[in-house]
């Protein structure tokens, strides 16, 4: 995180792929408490990635990070078990040999999907191009005939609207 | 979409980042004293003994408290504006709650005891009520927009500290109004002044500042 400050792009990428496989554990671990399905799980590794990002400048250098990453996890697991409490209740048992599957795949996650068709046309263009065509800022510039700075912007603007779809719990 | 799609995004994003939490509070309130500043220049004006006041030690301990009472809820604040809160607000609170009991033991043990009571009451307790609540107002609006920024770990409380320190700020500002210097109105009539903006800040926070 502090080389990620530092400017350091792969550093980032390391860590936000390391603290995914790490939620993604600790998130089957909470819906597996709850009684709920597991497939949710890649949406709420989503969820809170989405939210650790967009929220990272509250950790405090001096501090250690995990409590603070653990602080987020729960919140936003909190959040989700909230949403969901009073639909589609599945009972654990259903689920005993999926549980005890080792937490090593990586699944697709539903939710960004479906809220990602709510953006705006050009925000989930770029949202779509950096992420799943692999494109960069510069690229998706030339692309839609904006300059670079716009297109992060306009990335950034994607990000915190999905955050705020998350929050109004669309399903 | 795949997890490792969103950390590229998240990735090209790295760069737009937000300042920490501390400055983002110390800007909102700049910002929303200048309101209050502008109100009090207009409406209330500071008090004409202005210079002689701050040569009398009730004056000066008057701004001392307001001040620690700022203190803590500053420190309060950026505390709550974070998912870990860190502890380093009692401090300020154990210093100014001394000061405050300090305060009380020395008019006391130097106003008659027949005195006590209308130096308690005063003669603008009803202006104190109401002036700080209004100096509060738009510093409260400015901590609220800097905390929607932030992740507090309980919105709710994140808004009452938001409120707490909107309260100092305007109580800092009424202060310079204000007449009544003796410690037992200070500690009287400024607390319960906190009740309503508090309140709206922890209302408001419950609102606005869940992530």
């Amino acid at each position: 995180m502090r080389l990620a400050r530092q400017g350091d792009d792969e550093a980032y990428r390391r860590l936000l792929v390391l603290v995914a496989a790490w939620l993604r554990v600790v998130a089957r671990r909470g819906l597996a408490a709850a009684g709920r399905p597991r497939e949710d799980s890649e949406d709420i590794v989503q969820e809170t990635l989405l939210a650790m990002h967009l929220k990272r400048d509250t950790w405090d250098e001096t501090q250690p990070l995990e409590p603070w990453l653990r602080a987020i996890a729960r919140h936003k697991l909190v959040d989700h078990l909230r949403r969901r409490g009073f639909t589609d209740h599945v009972d654990i048992d259903d689920h005993v040999e999926t549980l005890a599957a080792p937490a090593t795949d990586e699944g697709d996650a539903a939710d960004m999907q479906r809220l990602l068709a709510g953006l705006p046309e050009r925000q989930r263009r770029i949202v779509e191009g950096v992420s799943m065509e692999g494109h960069s800022a510069r690229e998706m510039g030339d692309r839609l005939g904006m300059s670079e700075g716009a297109v992060r912007v306009a990335l950034h603007r994607a990000l915190k609207a999905l955050a705020a779809a998350y929050r109004r719990g669309s399903r | 979409m795949r997890t490792d799609q969103l950390v590229a995004a998240l990735v090209a994003d790295r760069r737009a980042r937000a300042a920490a939490p501390g400055r983002l509070l110390a800007w909102a309130l700049a910002a929303g004293a200048v309101v209050s500043l502008v109100i009090f220049a207009v409406e209330f004006g500071p008090r004409v003994d202005l210079a002689a006041a701050l040569a009398t030690w009730r004056f000066d301990v008057k701004l001392l408290l307001v001040g620690l009472a700022f203190a803590t809820a500053f420190a309060a604040c950026r505390a709550l504006a974070r998912p870990v809160p860190s502890r380093g607000w009692w401090v300020p609170a154990a210093v100014a709650l001394a000061a405050a009991l300090a305060a009380v033991a020395i008019e006391l043990g130097v106003v008659p005891r027949g005195e006590w009571g209308t130096r308690l009451v005063g003669t603008n307790a009803l202006i104190c009520l109401t002036a700080i609540p209004v100096f509060a107002a738009a510093p409260l609006v400015g901590l609220l927009l800097a905390l929607r920024r932030a992740a507090p770990w309980s919105p709710a409380l994140a808004g009452a500290a938001a409120g707490g320190l909107a309260w100092a700020a305007g109580a800092a500002i009424y202060a310079f109004h204000c007449f009544d210097d003796s410690p037992l109105f200070v500690l009287t009539w400024y607390p319960l002044a906190a009740v309503p903006v508090v309140a709206a800040g922890a209302l408001a926070g419950r609102r606005l500042l869940r992530w």
